[in-house]
């Protein structure tokens, strides 16, 4: 795999950090290595200095929050939120995010969003398909959605970015961005450069919005055994 | 299943990496998972160390069971199928369940064939030995793998032995020059465009979990430094004397297992782990993980 060096840009001092608590964070981590982006795992305390940005990925909300909560890592986020560090959150990410949540306590509470959980059923109910994002890309973007929630509404200060049937997919606050569905787990560069410039970090310009490199085992260069 | 179908399965195992998924009997149990922080459950209607126990045939868990789960947690809820029996695993792709796991924990329905899990839309998790085995599996369209271990034991030996042995033959794979391929996926059983991929990734290209006699925290952390992705706890929570706790502790040491510090915090005041088997003490045909090939 030609695309497989980590290439972690002298240019920016600044790096985006993926919460490494359970989930989808190889994936993440890949994508912005493809935009020159620097890019680490964040798990402690310490992990949190020096970053622009940080993604809450995929994984299980239930357990995320959990983990959160035990290793007390909420308040460094709050934080360092408050501090400038901007915000997305991908699937369970944006649960984590969400101002309220349907029949249920809310968790970090930072975009004024409501959002419901496995809106959509089982797995059998996972699905792919396609939108236009005008404020993403000029190309239509690749949208995964895997037992994804749903956001059912937003308040004043939240651009919604996508709505699909009766319900929004993304949207967006000046410092936090929210997907129910995974650009992580597509080509689709658009959303994570889209971020990286919400952080105030230039990516790699030179990179197609839709790398023909990527593929569904991308990810395992960051998972390796050997 | 078409390949888009695939892929999402395969994603959806990724989204659980670093997660635990743990066995458990009823609404109550599933609950108590879902506030540990569990990644996903497996309903069924004994755990491994009872059906070990009570001996017999041990099949599908009853559905209405199953859906009884369903309904009770957010979580997504996998259940066992016998290898083999595929009409079983029709049934739970009917009650749309979110994962099957064709295992060797039930009766094997068939000794020479493996379900085709590529007419499924459902995914399908396969338990594995050795590189062939888990290849193999993936061949006939497995989305996630995981080891066999020996479950109901509630010791780690055999899930240590199955997952060194995979990441001994990938290691070999990845060594060698590519005209000695197809030899060595002879030798082993591996399909041979898998053999090259894998060769390619220096590691399965699903995810791959830790399974069959996990118990303590540190048992979780042994796996996941050994380089699985995440674990199966079966027996282990709800055979222990403090189930909550221990469930939340294991939680912990997965997510923190390279951290001692974190994984010894998480092995503090838990109570007494369910009783151990020496594998050498069990009667040879009572071993579960030689069921399938």
């Amino acid at each position: 795999m030609n695309s497989a060096k980590v290439t972690t840009s002298p240019l920016i001092g600044k790096a985006i950090g993926v919460l490494d608590m359970q989930g989808g964070v190889c994936e993440h981590i890949d994508h912005l290595q493809r935009i020159g982006i620097s890019a680490r795992p964040v798990k402690h305390s310490q992990d949190f200095e020096g970053l622009a940005g940080l993604i809450l990925p995929g994984g299980e909300s239930t357990c995320l929050a959990r983990l959160l909560k035990i290793f007390e890592i909420e308040p460094i986020i709050v934080r360092k939120y408050r501090e400038g560090m901007k915000l997305w959150g991908t699937c369970a990410g944006a649960i984590l995010l969400a101002g309220s949540l349907k029949g249920e306590a809310a968790h970090l509470g930072l975009i004024d969003i409501e959002v419901q959980r496995n809106g959509f059923g089982s797995q059998l109910d996972s699905f792919t398909c396609e939108a236009l994002i005008p404020k993403i890309s000029p190309e239509p973007v690749p949208l995964t959605f895997i037992r994804a929630p749903k956001i059912l509404k937003a308040g004043e200060g939240v651009d919604i970015l996508l709505c699909i049937d009766d319900f929004i997919a993304a949207a967006e606050s000046p410092d936090v961005l929210v997907t129910v569905f995974h650009p992580e787990l597509t080509g689709s560069l658009a959303f994570h450069r889209y971020f990286a410039s919400k952080c105030g970090l230039q990516s790699r310009a030179d990179q197609p919005i839709l790398d023909p490199s990527w593929n569904m085992t991308s990810w395992t260069r960051y998972a390796r055994i050997v | 299943m078409d390949a888009k179908r695939y892929e999402l399965n395969v994603q959806l195992a990724q989204m659980l990496k670093g997660g635990v998924i743990m066995d458990v009997t009823n609404v109550e149990q599933a609950k108590i998972a879902e506030e540990a922080g569990a990644v996903a459950v497996m309903a069924l209607e004994r755990v491994p160390a009872d059906i070990r126990r009570d001996g017999g045939v041990a099949r599908m868990s009853d559905p209405s069971m199953i859906a009884a789960i369903k309904k009770a947690v957010s979580l997504p809820v996998m259940a066992k199928a016998r290898i083999g029996h595929f009409v079983e695993a029709q049934i739970l792709e009917a009650l749309k369940i979110d994962y099957i796991d064709e295992s060797e924990v039930l009766t094997p329905a068939d000794e020479e064939c493996h379900i085709d899990k590529t007419r499924f839309s459902i995914p399908f998790v396969c338990g594995a030995r050795n590189l062939g085995e888990a290849l193999r599996r993936v061949a006939e369209g497995a989305a996630m793998i995981r080891t066999k271990g020996e479950a109901g034991t509630g010791n780690v030996v055999e899930a240590v032995r199955h997952m060194r042995t995979v990441n001994r033959e990938i290691r070999q794979l990845v060594g060698m020059p590519v005209e000695e391929v197809t030899g060595f996926a002879k030798t082993n059983g591996i399909p041979y465009e898998l053999a090259l991929k894998v060769k390619e990734l220096g590691r399965l290209p699903v995810v791959n979990f830790a399974a069959g006699g996990i118990a303590t925290p540190a048992d979780a952390a042994l796996m996941m430094q050994l380089g699985c992705d995440g674990v199966f706890v079966g027996s282990g929570i709800f055979k222990s004397a403090t189930p909550a706790i221990r469930a939340r502790a294991i939680v912990k040491a997965t997510a923190y297992f390279n951290d001692p510090a974190k994984v010894l915090e998480a092995s503090l005041d838990l109570g007494e782990a369910m009783a151990g088997l020496e594998i050498a003490a069990i009667p040879k045909e009572q071993l579960l993980a030689g069921r399938g090939w």
